[in-house]
Protein backbone atom coordinates (compact mmCIF):
# COMPACT_ATOMS: atom_id res chain seq x y z
CA UNK A 1 0.00 0.00 0.00
CA UNK A 2 2.98 2.80 -0.99
CA UNK A 3 -0.28 4.28 -2.70
CA UNK A 4 -0.96 6.13 0.58
CA UNK A 5 2.96 7.41 0.63
CA UNK A 6 2.16 8.52 -3.08
CA UNK A 7 -1.00 10.30 -2.61
CA UNK A 8 0.42 12.02 0.94
CA UNK A 9 2.85 13.39 -1.27
CA UNK A 10 0.00 14.59 -3.86
CA UNK A 11 -2.02 16.04 -1.27
CA UNK A 12 1.04 17.84 0.34
CA UNK A 13 1.36 19.63 -3.11
CA UNK A 14 -2.06 20.49 -3.83
CA UNK A 15 -2.01 22.14 -0.14
CA UNK A 16 0.82 24.00 -1.30
CA UNK A 17 -0.36 25.26 -4.24
CA UNK A 18 -3.68 25.82 -3.04
CA UNK A 19 -2.00 28.38 -0.61
CA UNK A 20 0.52 29.82 -3.19
CA UNK A 21 -3.14 30.74 -5.11
CA UNK A 22 -5.23 31.29 -2.12
CA UNK A 23 -7.67 28.95 -3.53
CA UNK A 24 -10.76 28.09 -1.04
CA UNK A 25 -11.92 24.59 -2.66
CA UNK A 26 -10.63 21.85 -4.87
CA UNK A 27 -12.75 20.85 -7.60
CA UNK A 28 -10.27 17.67 -9.25
CA UNK A 29 -7.25 17.38 -9.67
CA UNK A 30 -5.06 15.71 -12.93
CA UNK A 31 -2.55 13.33 -12.14
CA UNK A 32 -0.53 11.81 -14.96
CA UNK A 33 0.76 7.81 -14.27
CA UNK A 34 2.94 5.58 -16.19
CA UNK A 35 1.89 2.25 -16.64
CA UNK A 36 5.46 1.41 -16.18
CA UNK A 37 4.51 2.76 -12.14
CA UNK A 38 3.41 0.13 -9.48
CA UNK A 39 0.07 2.48 -8.80
CA UNK A 40 -3.09 0.79 -8.56
CA UNK A 41 -5.55 3.32 -9.41
CA UNK A 42 -8.60 2.15 -7.49
CA UNK A 43 -5.88 2.40 -4.82
CA UNK A 44 -5.48 6.01 -5.22
CA UNK A 45 -8.60 7.42 -5.21
CA UNK A 46 -9.34 5.37 -1.98
CA UNK A 47 -6.23 7.01 -0.40
CA UNK A 48 -6.83 10.28 -2.03
CA UNK A 49 -10.88 10.29 -0.40
CA UNK A 50 -9.52 9.36 3.19
CA UNK A 51 -6.13 11.75 3.21
CA UNK A 52 -8.94 14.82 1.94
CA UNK A 53 -11.78 13.96 4.59
CA UNK A 54 -12.62 17.41 6.22
CA UNK A 55 -10.00 19.38 4.15
CA UNK A 56 -10.42 22.11 1.21
CA UNK A 57 -9.63 19.14 -1.09
CA UNK A 58 -12.72 17.01 -0.07
CA UNK A 59 -15.09 15.53 -2.42
CA UNK A 60 -12.38 16.90 -5.65
CA UNK A 61 -12.42 14.54 -8.38
CA UNK A 62 -9.02 12.89 -9.06
CA UNK A 63 -8.67 12.51 -12.81
CA UNK A 64 -5.69 9.85 -13.54
CA UNK A 65 -4.61 10.00 -16.88
CA UNK A 66 -2.56 6.70 -18.09
CA UNK A 67 0.59 6.99 -20.07
CA UNK A 68 1.52 4.31 -21.74
CA UNK A 69 4.86 2.81 -21.75
CA UNK A 70 7.48 3.96 -24.83
CA UNK A 71 10.76 3.19 -25.32
CA UNK A 72 13.20 4.13 -27.79
CA UNK A 73 15.36 1.72 -30.11
CA UNK A 74 19.18 2.44 -29.46
CA UNK A 75 19.82 0.77 -33.08
CA UNK A 76 17.42 2.34 -34.99
CA UNK A 77 16.55 5.32 -32.74
CA UNK A 78 12.79 4.97 -33.37
CA UNK A 79 10.58 5.02 -30.54
CA UNK A 80 7.66 2.67 -29.86
CA UNK A 81 5.26 1.62 -27.77
CA UNK A 82 5.81 -1.19 -25.39
CA UNK A 83 3.49 -3.77 -24.85
CA UNK A 84 3.54 -6.83 -22.28
CA UNK A 85 6.92 -5.16 -21.14
CA UNK A 86 8.89 -6.43 -23.73
CA UNK A 87 11.26 -4.07 -24.96
CA UNK A 88 12.55 -5.46 -28.04
CA UNK A 89 11.76 -2.95 -31.34
CA UNK A 90 8.96 -3.72 -33.70
CA UNK A 91 11.04 -2.64 -36.36
CA UNK A 92 14.23 -3.75 -36.71
CA UNK A 93 14.14 -6.69 -33.66
CA UNK A 94 16.36 -5.42 -31.26
CA UNK A 95 16.20 -4.76 -27.69
CA UNK A 96 16.06 -1.13 -26.35
CA UNK A 97 17.26 0.20 -23.61
CA UNK A 98 16.10 3.47 -22.94
CA UNK A 99 12.14 3.62 -21.55
CA UNK A 100 11.19 7.24 -22.87
CA UNK A 101 7.77 7.11 -20.91
CA UNK A 102 5.67 5.36 -18.76
CA UNK A 103 7.73 5.96 -15.14
CA UNK A 104 5.59 9.01 -14.93
CA UNK A 105 4.15 9.94 -11.90
CA UNK A 106 3.14 13.64 -11.91
CA UNK A 107 0.44 16.23 -10.83
CA UNK A 108 -0.45 17.93 -14.06
CA UNK A 109 -3.31 20.53 -13.14
CA UNK A 110 -5.83 21.58 -10.52
CA UNK A 111 -9.06 23.49 -10.51
CA UNK A 112 -10.21 25.44 -7.37
CA UNK A 113 -12.44 28.13 -6.54
CA UNK B 1 -10.22 28.39 -12.05
CA UNK B 2 -7.36 26.43 -13.62
CA UNK B 3 -4.16 26.16 -12.45
CA UNK B 4 -1.54 24.35 -14.32
CA UNK B 5 0.96 22.21 -11.86
CA UNK B 6 3.15 19.98 -13.56
CA UNK B 7 5.49 18.59 -10.56
CA UNK B 8 6.41 15.24 -9.50
CA UNK B 9 4.17 13.70 -7.15
CA UNK B 10 7.44 12.48 -5.11
CA UNK B 11 9.59 15.26 -5.22
CA UNK B 12 10.55 15.22 -1.49
CA UNK B 13 11.70 11.84 -1.75
CA UNK B 14 13.47 12.94 -5.18
CA UNK B 15 14.94 15.92 -3.76
CA UNK B 16 16.38 13.80 -0.49
CA UNK B 17 17.19 10.96 -2.35
CA UNK B 18 19.29 13.27 -4.86
CA UNK B 19 20.98 14.79 -1.56
CA UNK B 20 21.99 11.07 -0.21
CA UNK B 21 23.47 10.19 -3.82
CA UNK B 22 25.37 13.56 -3.26
CA UNK B 23 26.81 12.80 -0.08
CA UNK B 24 27.31 8.89 -0.65
CA UNK B 25 29.55 10.15 -4.08
CA UNK B 26 31.48 12.95 -1.91
CA UNK B 27 32.14 10.00 0.90
CA UNK B 28 33.28 7.42 -2.10
CA UNK B 29 30.77 4.61 -0.65
CA UNK B 30 29.06 2.37 -2.92
CA UNK B 31 25.08 1.89 -2.11
CA UNK B 32 23.10 -1.18 -3.16
CA UNK B 33 19.81 -1.11 -2.82
CA UNK B 34 18.43 -4.78 -1.87
CA UNK B 35 15.24 -5.59 -2.80
CA UNK B 36 13.02 -9.03 -2.96
CA UNK B 37 9.84 -10.91 -1.36
CA UNK B 38 9.51 -11.70 1.91
CA UNK B 39 12.08 -14.78 2.46
CA UNK B 40 13.75 -14.85 -1.10
CA UNK B 41 17.24 -14.64 0.64
CA UNK B 42 18.38 -10.82 0.93
CA UNK B 43 19.83 -11.15 4.68
CA UNK B 44 21.57 -14.86 3.96
CA UNK B 45 22.90 -13.21 0.79
CA UNK B 46 23.96 -10.09 3.01
CA UNK B 47 25.59 -12.98 5.36
CA UNK B 48 27.74 -14.52 2.24
CA UNK B 49 28.68 -11.59 0.84
CA UNK B 50 29.47 -10.05 3.97
CA UNK B 51 31.88 -13.36 4.64
CA UNK B 52 33.19 -13.12 1.41
CA UNK B 53 34.09 -9.36 1.56
CA UNK B 54 35.23 -8.22 4.71
CA UNK B 55 38.84 -8.77 4.61
CA UNK B 56 38.65 -6.63 1.73
CA UNK B 57 36.39 -3.44 1.68
CA UNK B 58 34.64 -1.79 5.16
CA UNK B 59 30.93 -3.00 4.98
CA UNK B 60 27.59 -1.27 6.51
CA UNK B 61 24.15 -2.31 6.50
CA UNK B 62 20.95 -0.62 6.72
CA UNK B 63 18.30 -3.06 7.63
CA UNK B 64 14.26 -2.34 6.67
CA UNK B 65 11.82 -4.30 7.81
CA UNK B 66 8.21 -3.56 8.98
CA UNK B 67 8.89 -4.99 12.62
CA UNK B 68 11.48 -6.54 14.55
CA UNK B 69 15.09 -5.98 14.72
CA UNK B 70 16.05 -10.26 13.93
CA UNK B 71 18.05 -9.11 10.93
CA UNK B 72 20.01 -6.57 12.06
CA UNK B 73 21.07 -9.20 15.23
CA UNK B 74 21.83 -11.73 11.89
CA UNK B 75 24.52 -8.82 10.63
CA UNK B 76 25.45 -7.27 13.66
CA UNK B 77 26.75 -11.29 14.96
CA UNK B 78 29.77 -10.29 12.18
CA UNK B 79 31.20 -7.67 13.56
CA UNK B 80 29.61 -5.22 11.55
CA UNK B 81 28.00 -1.75 11.54
CA UNK B 82 24.30 -1.86 11.70
CA UNK B 83 21.09 0.01 12.07
CA UNK B 84 17.66 -1.16 12.03
CA UNK B 85 14.61 0.78 10.29
CA UNK B 86 11.56 -0.28 11.34
CA UNK B 87 8.88 1.35 9.27
CA UNK B 88 5.89 0.49 11.57
CA UNK B 89 4.18 -1.01 8.78
CA UNK B 90 5.47 1.03 5.93
CA UNK B 91 5.85 -1.12 2.90
CA UNK B 92 8.80 0.10 1.59
CA UNK B 93 12.01 2.57 2.75
CA UNK B 94 12.53 5.96 1.74
CA UNK B 95 14.86 9.04 1.24
CA UNK B 96 14.23 9.94 4.54
CA UNK B 97 14.38 7.00 6.52
CA UNK B 98 17.74 6.24 4.91
CA UNK B 99 19.18 9.86 6.00
CA UNK B 100 17.52 9.65 9.37
CA UNK B 101 20.16 6.13 10.06
CA UNK B 102 23.54 8.81 9.03
CA UNK B 103 24.54 9.28 12.25
CA UNK B 104 25.49 6.06 13.00
CA UNK B 105 28.00 5.46 10.32
CA UNK B 106 30.99 6.84 9.40
CA UNK B 107 31.35 7.09 6.14
CA UNK B 108 35.24 8.56 5.31
CA UNK B 109 35.73 4.57 6.87
CA UNK B 110 33.19 2.59 4.49
CA UNK B 111 33.50 1.80 1.19
CA UNK B 112 30.26 -0.33 0.30
CA UNK B 113 26.79 0.39 2.38
CA UNK B 114 24.29 -2.37 1.74
CA UNK B 115 20.10 -1.24 2.42
CA UNK B 116 18.10 -4.26 2.83
CA UNK B 117 14.64 -3.19 1.78
CA UNK B 118 11.44 -4.29 3.40
CA UNK B 119 10.67 -7.55 1.79
CA UNK B 120 8.11 -7.17 -1.00
CA UNK B 121 8.27 -7.17 -4.72
CA UNK B 122 5.99 -4.02 -5.71
CA UNK B 123 6.98 -1.23 -3.57
CA UNK B 124 10.19 -0.52 -2.46
CA UNK B 125 11.10 -0.93 -6.71
CA UNK B 126 9.19 3.03 -6.28
CA UNK B 127 11.28 4.85 -4.01
CA UNK B 128 14.88 6.17 -4.84
CA UNK B 129 16.95 5.85 -1.20
CA UNK B 130 19.96 7.83 -3.72
CA UNK B 131 21.43 3.74 -4.13
CA UNK B 132 24.12 3.23 -7.10
CA UNK B 133 22.34 -0.02 -7.87
CA UNK B 134 19.22 -1.71 -7.07
CA UNK B 135 19.82 -5.49 -7.11
CA UNK B 136 16.69 -7.77 -6.85
CA UNK B 137 16.63 -11.39 -5.33
CA UNK B 138 14.15 -14.44 -6.29
CA UNK B 139 14.45 -17.70 -5.55
CA UNK B 140 12.79 -20.25 -7.62
CA UNK B 141 10.72 -21.35 -4.76
CA UNK B 142 8.44 -18.00 -5.46
CA UNK B 143 8.09 -19.46 -9.20
CA UNK B 144 9.39 -18.13 -12.76
CA UNK B 145 6.19 -16.15 -13.50
CA UNK B 146 7.55 -13.45 -11.36
CA UNK B 147 9.20 -11.44 -13.71
CA UNK B 148 6.01 -10.79 -15.84
CA UNK B 149 3.83 -10.21 -12.81
CA UNK B 150 5.99 -7.80 -10.95
CA UNK B 151 8.15 -6.44 -14.01
CA UNK B 152 9.05 -2.69 -12.93
CA UNK B 153 11.52 -4.34 -9.76
CA UNK B 154 13.19 -6.40 -12.51
CA UNK B 155 12.86 -3.34 -15.25
CA UNK B 156 14.60 -1.15 -12.06
CA UNK B 157 17.28 -3.66 -11.13
CA UNK B 158 21.03 -4.22 -12.45
CA UNK B 159 21.43 -6.84 -11.52
CA UNK B 160 18.79 -10.21 -10.99
CA UNK B 161 20.16 -13.10 -8.57
CA UNK B 162 18.22 -16.00 -8.86
CA UNK B 163 18.44 -17.60 -5.19
CA UNK B 164 18.04 -21.36 -3.92
CA UNK B 165 19.12 -22.36 -7.00
CA UNK B 166 19.92 -25.77 -5.17
CA UNK B 167 16.56 -26.35 -4.63
CA UNK B 168 15.67 -26.73 -8.55
CA UNK B 169 15.09 -30.68 -8.18
CA UNK B 170 12.51 -29.93 -5.75
CA UNK B 171 10.16 -27.39 -7.66
CA UNK B 172 8.82 -26.46 -10.95
CA UNK B 173 10.41 -23.47 -11.98
CA UNK B 174 12.29 -22.91 -15.01
CA UNK B 175 15.31 -20.51 -14.68
CA UNK B 176 15.41 -20.10 -18.67
CA UNK B 177 12.23 -18.67 -18.32
CA UNK B 178 13.33 -15.99 -15.55
CA UNK B 179 16.21 -15.03 -17.79
CA UNK B 180 13.88 -14.84 -20.74
CA UNK B 181 11.22 -12.70 -19.28
CA UNK B 182 13.75 -10.02 -17.08
CA UNK B 183 16.07 -10.02 -20.13
CA UNK B 184 12.79 -8.57 -22.06
CA UNK B 185 11.65 -6.25 -19.66
CA UNK B 186 15.18 -5.37 -18.76
CA UNK B 187 17.89 -5.74 -21.42
CA UNK B 188 20.59 -4.29 -19.60
CA UNK B 189 20.49 -6.75 -16.33
CA UNK B 190 22.72 -9.30 -15.35
CA UNK B 191 21.68 -12.61 -13.75
CA UNK B 192 23.56 -14.41 -11.59
CA UNK B 193 22.61 -17.68 -9.92
CA UNK B 194 23.59 -18.44 -6.34
CA UNK B 195 22.49 -20.58 -3.64
CA UNK B 196 23.21 -18.81 -0.42
CA UNK B 197 22.82 -22.42 1.57
CA UNK B 198 25.72 -24.04 -0.51
CA UNK B 199 27.68 -20.98 -1.48
CA UNK B 200 27.97 -21.40 -5.43
CA UNK B 201 27.70 -18.49 -7.36
CA UNK B 202 28.55 -16.31 -4.29
CA UNK B 203 31.98 -15.51 -5.44
CA UNK B 204 30.63 -14.59 -9.16
CA UNK B 205 28.50 -11.95 -7.49
CA UNK B 206 30.83 -10.96 -5.20
CA UNK B 207 32.94 -10.22 -8.14
CA UNK B 208 29.95 -8.35 -9.81
CA UNK B 209 29.64 -6.26 -6.50
CA UNK B 210 33.10 -5.62 -6.57
CA UNK B 211 33.10 -4.47 -10.34
CA UNK B 212 30.55 -2.01 -9.40
CA UNK B 213 32.79 -0.25 -6.90
CA UNK B 214 35.52 0.14 -9.62
CA UNK B 215 32.74 1.86 -12.08
CA UNK B 216 32.10 4.27 -9.84
CA UNK B 217 35.42 5.34 -9.94
CA UNK B 218 35.68 4.19 -6.22
CA UNK B 219 39.24 2.26 -4.26
CA UNK B 220 39.10 0.75 -1.42
CA UNK B 221 39.90 2.79 1.53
Amino acid sequence: MHEMAITQSLVDIIAEEMRAHRAGKLLNVRVQIGQMTAVVPDALRFCFDILTQHTPMAGAELIVEWVPVQARCESCERTFEVKDHAFVCPVCGRSAAATSAGRELSIVEIEVE
Amino acid sequence: MKINVVRNILEANARIAAENRELFAEKKVLVMNLMSSPGAGKTSLLEKTIDSLKGRMAIGVIEGDIQSSQDAERIAAKDIPVVQINTGGACHLDGNMIRDTFHHFDFDALDLLVVENVGNLVCPAEFDLGEDVKVAILSVAEGDDKPAKYPLIFHESQALLINKIDLLPYVDCSVEKIRAESLKINTQIAILEVSCRTGLGISEWCAWLTDRIAAKGLGIK
